[in-house]
């Protein structure tokens, strides 16, 4: 039983292809892993005040930054697609690595930020904030290694115009990993 | 195999439902409004009204979020159960919250009460309360 392609890419029984079916359930049992990181956070923050007092040592215009640039790393993903929709392979290549340029440039600023606060004194274990802080933080920034690396091998291959299929598929789930800084950056850095 | 899957990129990748293709809007348009929207989330505070702040960051953010799953990912052409599962896992996350929110914000309850090791380490001190939280702007629980 043989087959020139994976049933993955070209299967649609449930009115769609299976990766991009697959994407979306990724997305929704990430929706469950960061939903509840978020909720634990706001019922913390609503029930301690105290935690206003530690948000207030976070920078807004580097959480603001990080946003304007995830921001724009989504535009690139979606030009992405829009270009691979049109059959143009390499420049669904090259929004792809502009997207990953976004990325790199979302944890450079992220690193400096984190050396910065742990200098200061601000760690993991220095109060439940942090705590919070640190975690949603790097769950959400191993999230955006993870898409950068996905995407690299996937502009490798759209490069050549091959699996570019893939090319929305990797776009949805930086758009989603997008959608969650949206939501982070208020919690961590606005309501002080 | 890989370039079957290119030459079948046309029908399978274009088309979200059966054979359409994606309706592309203006995404530097939607960027631009994203990036309106976070300044005015920005500006909130400095108005100094906690409402303000409030609506300016949550609810911005909750249309920067409808913004980028209607116009970048698509999901008003994709099928329906896709959308009914993602509001499914958004359903637990609200179940979720309402199970476990009595137990953070409450000290107390119709038949429960808060064990003392987790109400008295707010007066203590404990290595997770340091850095002001033992001297913040009051706990907000009631105590027995």
């Amino acid at each position: 039983m043989s087959s020139a392609r994976p049933i993955a890419t070209t299967r649609s029984s449930a009115g769609m292809p299976t990766g991009r079916l697959a994407v979306w359930w990724v997305i929704a049992s990430e929706i469950v892993i960061f939903g509840g990181i978020l909720a634990s956070y706001i019922m913390h923050r609503l029930a301690h005040d105290a935690f206003a007092a530690q948000a207030a040592h976070t920078n807004t215009w580097i959480g603001a930054f990080n946003t304007f640039v995830l921001l724009t790393s989504s535009l690139s993903a979606v030009m992405a697609h829009r270009a691979a929709d049109h059959g143009d392979a390499k420049g669904a290549a090259n929004y792809l690595w502009l997207t990953v340029g976004g990325g790199a440039t979302f944890l450079i600023v992220k690193a400096f930020e984190w050396t910065h606060e742990i200098r200061e004194g601000f760690t993991i274990t220095s109060s439940t904030f942090w705590s919070f802080y640190y975690t949603a933080a790097g769950i959400h920034a191993s999230h955006v290694l993870a898409g950068m690396v996905l995407m690299s091998y996937i502009a490798l291959d759209a490069a050549k115009g091959r699996e570019m299929q893939r090319v929305e598929y990797v776009g949805l789930y930086w758009h989603f990993v997008d959608i969650v800084w949206i939501f982070l950056f208020p919690l961590l850095y606005i309501a002080k | 195999m890989s370039d079957h899957a290119a030459h079948d990129h046309g029908h399978d990748h274009g088309g979200h439902g059966a054979g359409e293709h994606v309706h592309h809007p203006n995404y530097v348009r939607i960027w631009a409004i994203l990036l309106a929207l976070l300044i005015v989330s920005v500006a909130g505070p400095f108005i100094g009204i906690k409402l303000v702040t409030l609506m300016t960051a949550f609810g911005i953010a909750i249309v920067k979020a409808y913004l980028v799953v209607k116009n970048f990912m698509h999901i008003d052409i994709a099928a329906k159960y896709v959308a009914y599962f993602v509001v499914t896992a958004l359903v637990f996350m609200f179940l979720f919250f309402a199970g476990a929110a009595p137990d953070v914000m409450k000290a107390q309850g119709r038949n429960w009460e808060k064990p003392s090791w987790v109400s008295g380490a707010v007066h203590a001190g404990t290595p997770g309360l340091e850095h002001g939280e033992e001297h913040g702007e009051g706990h907000g629980e009631e105590h027995p």
